[in-house]
């Protein structure tokens, strides 16, 4: 039969890698038919709330639960004590450590859980935590770890302050784990013989992944049958389904988790909570489903912050501005429980990138963990595992030596950059960076913002302010980044033991369309949708004919989720192995059908061809219908497969920003003028996707620099936990990003991509710093914390005496 | 507490409902009229993931209690076009890629359709300030911004097309 289409024609029909195919995702969610855990809603469901500890640090004396049991609607009321024999009332964390699911005798961190309400709707729930009668005793509060690290307060006392913790030996009884990286005396010998050297120390605030929609679960426990099923916000399903066997004792085949549409997740929704565990033991307590959802409060006061690192560094560079040295120490808040979601070899992550993407030939990085009466936490808010922090350090160091040398800091980045021929490159610190080509994105981004003439304008204002013509001035933010996702190789990346592999099952269906399942779960990011496209080229069956499957645990193939950008690069190389696993197949069935040695066929877009003789060919959907249909000697019927990935490095996404922004120094508001970004992720494998990433993660990078955070006063109460206090960006405040791209494909992975998600964000923050940074610099700033509040601002002008 | 009866028109449909005095329209609307298309995401007014439109205006309803929607004209996401004929709205938001997550969209684009009746003309900074009160963490607003304008451009040479 002669063809019709061209072979231009069959590759667009696919919208493989590279088409910025709409999303399959949209349908639903535009009519309002997203399904999230709030949603659910099963036959005798009962609501969980919390009664919260309202102190940072006390001892719990009583518990009275009388009056709220009397309360009518009301069906249990669970404390530790409820929790003790069934060794439920404390819980591992992914960090090692363990955690209260309820207050055992006393209570660390304000918002802390202390008792279980389970009702028969929210109201009553609600009403019920009112009046469970909690007697306190005060107890001195720790909120700053430098003090905690000096103070006679014993916060863990259910730790033995000799003997080592899950990372080595502890130092002092709110101390959690020292943890390093380099080679400290050649470094500091280095930094001391050097030419220049710029020390600076600096505080990433803690803030809080805040997606939109919270945390929750609804746990069902069928003891007819004996199965547990568990929806929750879990960016991990399979994971949890582990964590809940562990704890439980329900044999893991007992157990279904389920993750539905979640509504967000930035690395808030890693994690177990003691919301989760609370609801499963109600469930099982009450023989009936029981959902917890907390309220936005809860979420910002008690569910996982982000970052809260002190960082002080030391940077070494000759007279030319060369390099020679880096000296990083790490004091990190962890807040009352050590519940860092990072793979369990890596306490501080991958913070060991910070010596960034310059080639820096001697390095150490030093971080110590410390216990203090504030939320636990410290996942990677939209970022690999503290890549953020370590790429905020790095850029700052760099603008700071740049002061210190008196030279321009793109310049500075330039002479120092990893060139191009020294991938794949290993990092002082024991990274081997996979593929880069950073002076090329950097001239484009240069040049496309015409950098020098951007020079020359900010000059000229300058002196218009010092003539007092003009209250305004300006600040052209620049930030260079290398990410390190795709966590990770099994040899040293896990979480509790789990190797940090993915995987995707793929079943081709006799008509020619397919199912592919893997064990990640989309937030937002769109797996439905570019999870087909890369099977759509790997197989040659359109996208649009490819279901895609993630969250249900008992259908899915195991696999760590979606985190630190890990879904393409490692997920989406299963994807890629495994469709080539079926190709592998197909091309001997085409082989049968057309008569010819295996070795004779070739795959051409969406069909096997014999070479040579293109007109001669069989489609994958007659090779599907093949396989169901015939008898073919030496094959088993039908089309599967499945691939389990353990990537054999991380991938190393990269990136060029500038921001320009102008700052009102009398009232500190910034207003930004551009912002260009420039995303090396390898392959592009949907472009329209990628761009709407970058627009999200830019915007949360502009929240986190300027103004989102959670803060506590001395006596350790939230002060943002809700809002009205934490900043989340309206459209009023965001600008619109200009987004370009380079393409360095990753050589190990399958199809050379390497995540994007988090990009934005990673190089979006130090972006924005180095603004409002810029722009104080030629008045004497050298640095200045975040976040860049307006009050910070005009304080910063304030200080280098521009209102007098 | 007594419960009170609530009548409403709800999606063009008359609805009557049993709520407590002090039970949120929002639970109403999602618990028992099974309309989960709009969220909670805040329960200060502050995100939007709950909007609806209440006799034409674009209301919070996670802080308004449904007693006091009693005789009111409601209109929720599930009011706005049909599996087999979207909403311009709809469609624009799914070919500008103005969503992510989906958790903020039935509340956005339930403001965008009221911000369009009361602006059928807007600037990007009218849709910007217009849809202030509607917060959403995936998109940085870009292309939501642009899928509004997109809409109100679409509706106005469809109107014109039909003088």
């Amino acid at each position: 039969m002669k063809d019709e289409v061209t072979r231009e024609e069959r590759v667009t029909n696919l919208k493989g890698l590279g088409s910025s195919r709409k999303r399959v995702e949209d349908a639903r969610f535009t009519q309002g038919k997203g399904h999230y855990v709030d949603d659910i809603n099963l036959p005798g469901m009962l609501t969980g709330d919390f009664v919260r500890s309202p102190y940072a640090h006390a001892r719990v004396k009583s518990i009275n639960i009388d009056a709220a049991m009397a309360l009518d609607g009301v069906v249990a009321v669970l404390t530790a004590k409820d929790l003790e024999p069934l060794s439920l009332h404390w819980m591992p964390t992914l960090a090692g450590d363990k955690q209260m699911v309820l207050a055992d005798g006393k209570v660390l961190f304000q918002g802390q859980e202390v008792a279980f309400v389970v009702a028969k709707d929210r109201y009553i729930a609600a009403d019920a935590v009112d009046l469970v009668e909690v007697e306190y005793e005060e107890l001195p509060v720790i909120v700053d770890p430098f003090k905690s690290l000096q103070s006679d307060v014993v916060l863990r006392e259910d730790l033995d302050p000799t003997a080592p913790g899950a990372h080595g030996p502890r130092k002092h009884h709110n101390h959690i784990f020292t943890w390093e990286a380099g080679d400290e005396e050649g470094t500091n010998a280095v930094i001391d013989d050097a030419d220049v050297v710029a020390t600076e120390e600096m505080y990433y605030h803690r803030t809080h992944p805040c997606p939109l929609e919270p945390c929750g679960s609804v746990a069902s426990m069928d003891k007819v049958n004996g199965k547990l099923t568990l929806y929750g916000t879990f960016q991990a399903p399979h994971v949890v389904r582990t964590v809940a066997s562990l704890l439980s004792g329900i044999e893991e085949h007992n157990i279904r988790v389920v993750s539905p549409d979640i509504g967000g997740g930035f690395g808030n929704k890693v994690g177990v909570y003691p919301g989760y565990v609370c609801s499963i033991v109600a469930s099982i307590v009450t023989g009936v489903p029981v959902k917890w959802v907390e309220d936005r409060m809860e979420n910002l006061m008690s569910t996982a912050f982000a970052r809260d690192y002190w960082m002080k560094g030391k940077i070494s560079a000759t007279k030319e501005g060369k390099i020679t040295g880096l000296h990083c120490h790490v004091t990190a808040d962890h807040g009352a429980f050590d519940a860092c979601a990072d793979p369990t070899k890596f306490p501080a992550g991958f913070m060991s990138i910070c010596t960034g993407s310059y080639d820096i030939p001697i390095a150490y990085l030093g971080v110590d963990g410390v216990y203090t009466n504030k939320a636990p936490g410290g996942v990677s808010y939209r970022c690999s595992f503290r890549v953020t922090e370590a790429v905020y350090f790095i850029e700052r160091m760099i603008e700071v030596l740049a002061i210190e040398l008196n030279m321009d800091a793109a310049e500075l980045r330039r002479i120092n950059f990893i060139k191009k021929e020294q991938f794949p490159y290993d990092s002082a610190l024991g990274w081997e960076y996979d593929s880069g080509d950073y002076h090329t994105a950097w001239d484009k981004a240069l040049k496309a913002v015409d950098y020098e003439g951007l020079r020359k304008e900010q000059a000229e204002r300058v002196a218009a302010f010092k003539r007092g013509e003009t209250r305004t001035i300006m600040g052209i933010g620049l930030s260079f980044f290398t990410e390190i996702v795709g966590a990770g190789p099994v040899k040293n990346c896990d979480i509790l033991g789990m190797g940090m592999f993915d995987s995707c099952e793929i079943r081709i269906h006799p008509t020619g369309s397919a199912i592919a399942r893997l064990g990640t779960i989309s937030q937002g990011q769109g797996h439905a949708t570019t999870f087909a496209q890369i099977l759509a080229s790997e197989i040659g069956i359109p996208a649009d004919s490819i279901t895609i499957e993630e969250g249900d645990t008992d259908t899915a193939p195991y696999g760590l989720g979606t985190y630190g950008s890990r879904s393409t690069p490692v997920a989406g190389a299963a994807t890629a192995m495994a469709g080539r696993k079926i190709r592998a197949k197909a091309q001997m069935i085409a082989a049968y059908l057309l008569e010819v040695h295996d070795d004779d066929v070739e795959f051409d877009v969406d069909r096997f061809v014999i070479k040579g003789a293109p007109e001669r060919f069989k489609t994958m959907g007659e090779i599907a219908y093949a396989a169901y249909n015939q008898a073919i000697p030496g094959l088993e019927p039908g089309l599967e497969a499945v691939s389990y990935y353990d990537p054999p490095n991380m991938t190393y996404p990269f990136g060029a920003y500038v921001c320009v922004m102008d700052i009102d120094v009398d009232t500190g508001v910034p207003k930004i003028n551009r912002f260009y970004a420039l995303d090396d992720c390898g392959t592009r494998i949907n472009p329209m996707v990628i761009e709407g990433q970058i627009h999200g993660g830019l915007t949360e990078a502009l929240a986190v620099a300027l103004g989102q955070e959670i803060a506590y006063d001395d006596m350790g109460n939230c002060k943002t936990a809700t809002l009205m206090d934490f900043f989340l960006p309206t459209a009023w405040e965001v600008p619109n990003f200009e987004t370009d791209f380079t393409v360095t494909p990753s050589p190990h992975h399958p199809i050379g991509a390497k995540g994007v998600g988090e990009s934005p964000h990673v190089g979006g923050v130090p972006c924005f710093s180095n603004a409002v940074q810029d722009a104080f610099r030629p008045f004497g700033n050298r640095h200045t914390n975040m976040p860049h509040d307006h009050w910070r601002i005009w304080k910063t002008a304030n200080d280098l005496g521009m209102h007098d | 507490m007594t419960n009170q009866i609530v009548k409403m028109t709800v999606n063009g449909e008359k609805k009557e409902i049993l709520a407590e005095p002090r039970e949120l329209l929002i639970y109403v609307l999602r618990e028992k009229l099974g309309l989960t298309g709009a969220h909670v995401g805040c329960e200060t007014s502050h995100c939007g993931a709950c909007t609806v439109e209440i006799n034409g205006k674009s209301v919070k309803s996670c802080t308004m209690f449904a007693v006091q929607a009693e005789g009111t004209e409601i209109t929720t996401i599930e009011g706005l076009g049909s599996p087999d004929n979207l909403h311009v709205l709809q469609e624009n938001f799914k070919e500008h890629h103005g969503l992510q997550c989906g958790y903020c969209t039935p509340g956005m684009i339930t403001r965008a359709h009221r911000l369009l009746q009361e602006n059928p003309n807007p600037t990007e900074e009218d849709v910007r300030f217009g849809i202030s009160g509607n917060i959403c963490r995936c998109t940085g607003y870009q292309n939501i911004v642009k899928s509004i304008l997109s809409a109100a451009a679409e509706l106005n040479a469809a109107k014109e097309a039909a003088q």
